[in-house]
C-alpha cells in the first residue's frame, strides 16, 4: 500500500487530473466505455478527496469506470500497471477472445482426427449439386439475375476475386433482407387482443362520454433472435469465409443476434463480428478460428455453449442456427446430450450442412446421427441460394 | 490505509476528512442495520450521492443484489420503492396510468348536468384520477427514496431507452397534464442479472459493481446475523459446506437466501454440528440444490466427505469439487 500511495504522489503532485485523464484515455483504449462525463466525475472524486488513500480512488474509480463484468475483472490490473507502474501499459484488445481456454490444446494428438478432418475436402463432387435445389425445394430466386450465376455456384468453387466480392455482397444483402421481410410481416398483423382503455376514453370524450369507438392493444411482437454456431474445422475450410461473410451481414441487420465459432473449442465472435470493416472483421475473426488445429469437438463445443453462454443468450423466441458437417471428433454420446439440453432450451434448431447439396449425401457421419433426433430443420447451405431458402422458414417461428 | 498520504491529489486535507467521513458513515450504518456489507460496496453507495449517479449492480443469481438497496433505504432511512421488470413492461405498469373506471363513472355522472366538454375533460385528467406507479412516485416523494429497478434486464429495449431518459432528465411529461419534474432526485438502483446485454448508453450512465457470492467469513456471518440464535460453530460449519457445494459443477448455484433456508432448517431439527448427524444434513440438502441434476450429483457420500473434510480442519474443500 505504501509503495501504491508514493508512486501516485510522486509522479504528478501538480496536476492530479491531468493524471487522472491520462489513466481514461488509458481505460478507452482498453475498451472501458468512458467518455468526457466519466473523466469529469473522475476529477470530482479526486477533488472531493478520494486521493488521501489509494485503496478509496481505485475503488471509487472502479465503481465510476467499470460497466461490465470483464471491465471489473480487468480494472485492478490497469489501476496498477498506471498508477504504480506494474505489468503491461496497454492490453493488447481482443473482445472475445478470451471466452475459456480450459479445453483449450486438452486433446492434441486424439487420433483420427486429421483424416476425418481432410476427407470432405477430397471429395469429388461434380456439378450436380448446384443448380438442382436442394432437398426441400424451397428456393427463392433472388431479382438480380447477373447474380444468378454465382447463387447457385458451390461456395468452395468460387475462387475468383470478382466472384468472391460478388457472392460476398450478396450474403451480405441476403441476410438483410431476411431482417426486413421478417419486420414487415410482424406489423401487419393488426388484430388487438386486449381493448385500450386510455384510447377509449379519451375518443369517447367528444361523444358524450359513450365510448363508441373500440381502441384495441396488441402484443408487441418479439423479434426473434438468430444465434449463429460455425464451425471452423479444418473440413469447413472452404466455406467458413463465406459463411462469416454472412454472419456479418446477420449480425449487422438482425437486432438480436449472436455468432459463434468453434472446432476443437468454442469461441464467442459476435463483438468481432460487430466490426464495421467487413474485411478487418474477417480477418480478426479468421484470426481467433484458426486457433488449433484438427478434429472438431462439437459435442464439448455445445457444452461450453450451454453451460456459459445459453442463459444468457437463448430467450424464448431463439433460433439456434449450426453450421457444420457433422464431423464429431469428440467422445461419443456428448453430442446427443448437449443437442438435448440446448432443445431444451431454445424454440428452433436449424442444422446447415454443406454436405447435403454434394450428391448422394447420407447423413451417416456419427455426429450427425446423435445430433439429428434434435434438429428441427435439417438444410443445405452449401451455396447462396441454399441460404436465401431459409428465409420463409424463419418467418414461420 | 496507510499513513500520509492525504494532500497529495487535492491538497485539501480537510475535504478529505469530510469525504472519508462520509463514506465511512455509510459503512458503519451498513452494519448497523445488519447489512454484511463486501468490501467495496460503501465507496459505491457513497459515490451515488456524490455523483448523483444510479448505481448497477451485476452479479449471479442470489448473491444479495436486491438486499444492497433494502440495506441503502434503511441506511439513509428512507423509503423503498420497486420496480420489478419483466417482460412487456410498458409505461403503464411502471410510470402512470389513469384510472378509467373512475373516469368513466365520472363522465356519466356529468352528463345529467349539461356540463362543457372541456371542463370535464380537463376534470377527469387531473391529479385526482392519476394512478401513481413505481417511477413516478420515485420522483414526486419529498424525501428522496431509493428507488429498486429489479431485473432490468428482463424488460425490452425500448424500456430501457425510456428508462435512460428518465435517469437523466428526472421528469415525466404526461400528455394531458403537462410535465412533472421531480421534488427531489432518488437514489436509483438497478440490478441485472445478465439475461440480456443492456445497452452501453445505460452501462455508462450508472455506477458498476459487481456482487460475487459472499467468501465464507462473511457469509457465515450473514447466518449469524439473519438467525442470531444459531451457534457460532454450526454458522461456520455451513458457510464453509455451502462454499464448497458452490464449487461443483451445479446446474443450479445456490444463493445465500438457499444457505440461510438450510441454516434455519438445520437450527429447527436441533443440529449442533453437521458432523453429528450426515442423514439430516443430506436430507435438508433440499433447502440447498432445487434440479433433479443437482440433487443426483451431491450424493450421501460426498456430503459425507464435505462434512469429513472440514472435520479434519484441512480448509481446502476446493479438491472435494472435482474429484465427483
Amino acid at each position: 500500500m505504501s509503495a501504491a500511495s508514493a508512486s501516485i504522489v510522486g509522479i504528478d503532485r501538480s496536476a492530479p487530473v491531468r493524471r487522472i485523464a491520462g489513466f481514461m484515455h488509458m481505460l478507452r483504449d482498453n475498451g472501458f466505455r468512458v467518455g468526457l462525463a466519466e473523466t469529469h466525475d473522475a476529477s470530482l472524486i479526486v477533488a472531493s478527496a478520494a486521493g488521501p488513500s489509494p485503496r478509496r480512488l481505485r475503488e471509487s474509480l472502479k465503481a465510476l469506470c467499470c460497466s461490465t463484468h470483464s471491465d471489473w475483472d480487468r480494472f485492478d490490473k490497469l489501476f496498477d500497471s498506471y498508477f504504480l507502474g506494474r505489468g503491461v501499459k496497454r492490453v493488447v484488445r481482443m473482445t472475445g477472445a478470451s471466452q475459456d481456454n480450459r479445453k483449450c490444446v486438452r486433446r492434441l494428438g486424439e487420433s483420427g482426427s486429421p483424416e476425418r478432418g481432410s476427407q470432405p475436402d477430397r471429395v469429388e463432387s461434380d456439378e450436380g449439386q448446384s443448380a438442382g435445389n436442394p432437398a426441400d425445394g424451397r428456393g427463392r430466386r433472388m431479382s438480380a439475375s447477373q447474380a444468378e450465376a454465382t447463387q447457385v455456384k458451390d461456395l468452395r468453387r468460387i475462387v475468383d476475386p470478382e466472384e468472391v466480392a460478388l457472392a460476398n455482397a450478396l450474403a451480405q444483402r441476403l441476410a438483410r433482407s431476411m431482417r426486413a421481410r421478417l419486420t414487415r410481416r410482424e406489423r401487419a398483423r393488426a388484430k388487438g387482443r386486449r381493448l385500450d382503455l386510455r384510447r377509449i376514453i379519451h375518443s369517447s370524450i367528444s361523444k358524450g362520454g359513450e365510448p363508441f369507438d373500440l381502441v384495441w392493444r396488441r402484443r408487441k411482437p418479439k423479434p426473434l433472435r438468430l444465434v449463429i454456431l460455425l464451425d471452423a474445422s479444418g473440413s469447413m475450410e472452404l466455406y467458413a469465409p463465406f459463411f462469416i461473410r454472412f454472419m456479418h451481414g446477420v449480425i449487422d441487420a438482425f437486432r438480436e443476434a449472436e455468432a459463434f465459432v468453434f472446432h476443437t473449442r468454442l469461441v464467442h465472435i459476435a463483438a468481432a463480428l460487430r466490426d464495421r470493416n467487413v474485411t478487418r472483421a474477417v480477418e480478426r475473426l479468421s484470426l481467433m478460428a484458426q486457433g488449433i488445429g484438427g478434429g472438431t469437438r462439437i459435442g464439448e463445443s455445445l457444452a461450453d455453449f450451454n453451460t456459459w453462454h445459453a442463459r444468457r443468450v437463448i430467450h424464448s423466441r431463439t433460433c439456434v442456427m449450426i453450421m457444420s458437417d457433422g464431423f464429431d471428433t469428440g467422445a461419443p454420446g456428448v453430442l446427443a446430450c448437449e443437442m438435448r439440453r440446448l432443445r431444451m432450451r431454445c424454440k428452433r434448431i436449424v442444422w446447415l450442412n454443406p454436405m447435403i447439396g454434394w450428391h448422394d449425401y447420407e447423413p451417416s457421419a456419427r455426429g450427425m446421427r446423435e445430433a439429428l433426433p434434435y434438429v428441427d430443420l435439417f438444410a443445405p447451405a452449401h451455396n447462396l441460394e441454399s441460404l436465401a431458402a431459409l428465409e420463409p422458414y424463419l418467418a414461420r417461428i | 490505509m496507510t499513513t500520509g498520504l492525504p494532500r497529495r491529489f487535492n491538497g485539501g486535507a480537510s475535504r478529505a476528512a469530510t469525504m472519508m467521513t462520509h463514506r465511512d458513515t455509510i459503512a458503519a450504518r451498513l452494519a448497523d442495520v445488519g447489512y454484511v456489507a463486501d468490501r467495496d460496496i460503501a465507496t459505491a453507495l457513497w459515490l451515488m450521492d456524490h455523483l448523483k449517479r444510479p448505481l448497477l449492480l451485476e452479479g449471479e443469481a442470489g448473491v444479495g443484489k436486491t438486499e444492497v438497496a433494502k440495506a441503502l433505504a434503511q441506511v439513509h432511512g428512507c423509503e423503498l420503492i420497486r420496480l420489478q421488470c419483466y417482460e412487456g413492461l410498458d409505461q403503464n405498469a411502471a410510470l402512470y396510468e389513469w384510472n378509467y373506471q373512475r373516469q368513466l363513472l365520472a363522465i356519466k355522472a356529468r352528463e345529467a348536468s349539461r356540463e362543457d366538454a372541456a371542463r370535464i375533460e380537463a376534470h377527469i385528467f387531473s391529479e385526482d384520477y392519476l394512478l401513481e406507479r413505481p417511477l413516478l412516485a420515485a420522483i414526486r416523494r419529498e424525501r428522496a427514496p431509493v428507488l429498486l429497478i429489479d431485473e432490468v434486464d428482463r424488460a425490452d429495449e425500448e424500456f430501457e431507452a425510456f428508462l435512460l431518459e428518465l435517469l437523466s432528465d428526472f421528469q415525466v411529461t404526461i400528455p394531458e397534464l403537462g410535465t412533472i419534474r421531480a421534488s427531489t432526485i432518488p437514489r436509483v438502483v438497478l440490478t441485472s442479472n445478465g439475461t440480456r446485454e443492456l445497452s452501453d448508453a445505460l452501462r455508462r450512465r450508472c455506477l458498476y459493481h459487481y456482487v460475487e457470492f459472499p467468501d465464507i467469513d462473511r457469509e457465515a456471518r450473514i447466518i449469524l446475523t439473519r438467525l442470531p440464535h444459531i451457534h457460532q460453530a454450526l454458522a461456520h460449519e455451513i458457510a464453509r459446506v455451502v462454499h464448497a457445494i458452490r464449487k461443483e459443477e451445479l446446474r443450479k448455484v445456490p444463493g445465500v437466501a438457499e444457505t440461510l433456508d438450510w441454516a434455519a432448517s438445520l437450527m429447527g431439527l436441533d443440529v449442533k454440528h453437521l458432523g453429528d448427524d450426515p442423514e439430516a444434513v443430506h436430507a435438508t440438502l433440499i433447502c440447498l440444490l432445487k434440479t433433479q441434476e443437482d440433487r443426483a450429483r451431491i450424493t450421501a457420500e460426498v456430503v459425507g466427505r464435505l462434512i469429513d473434510f472440514r472435520h479434519e480442519g484441512a480448509s481446502q474443500q476446493m479438491e472435494v469439487g472435482g474429484t465427483v
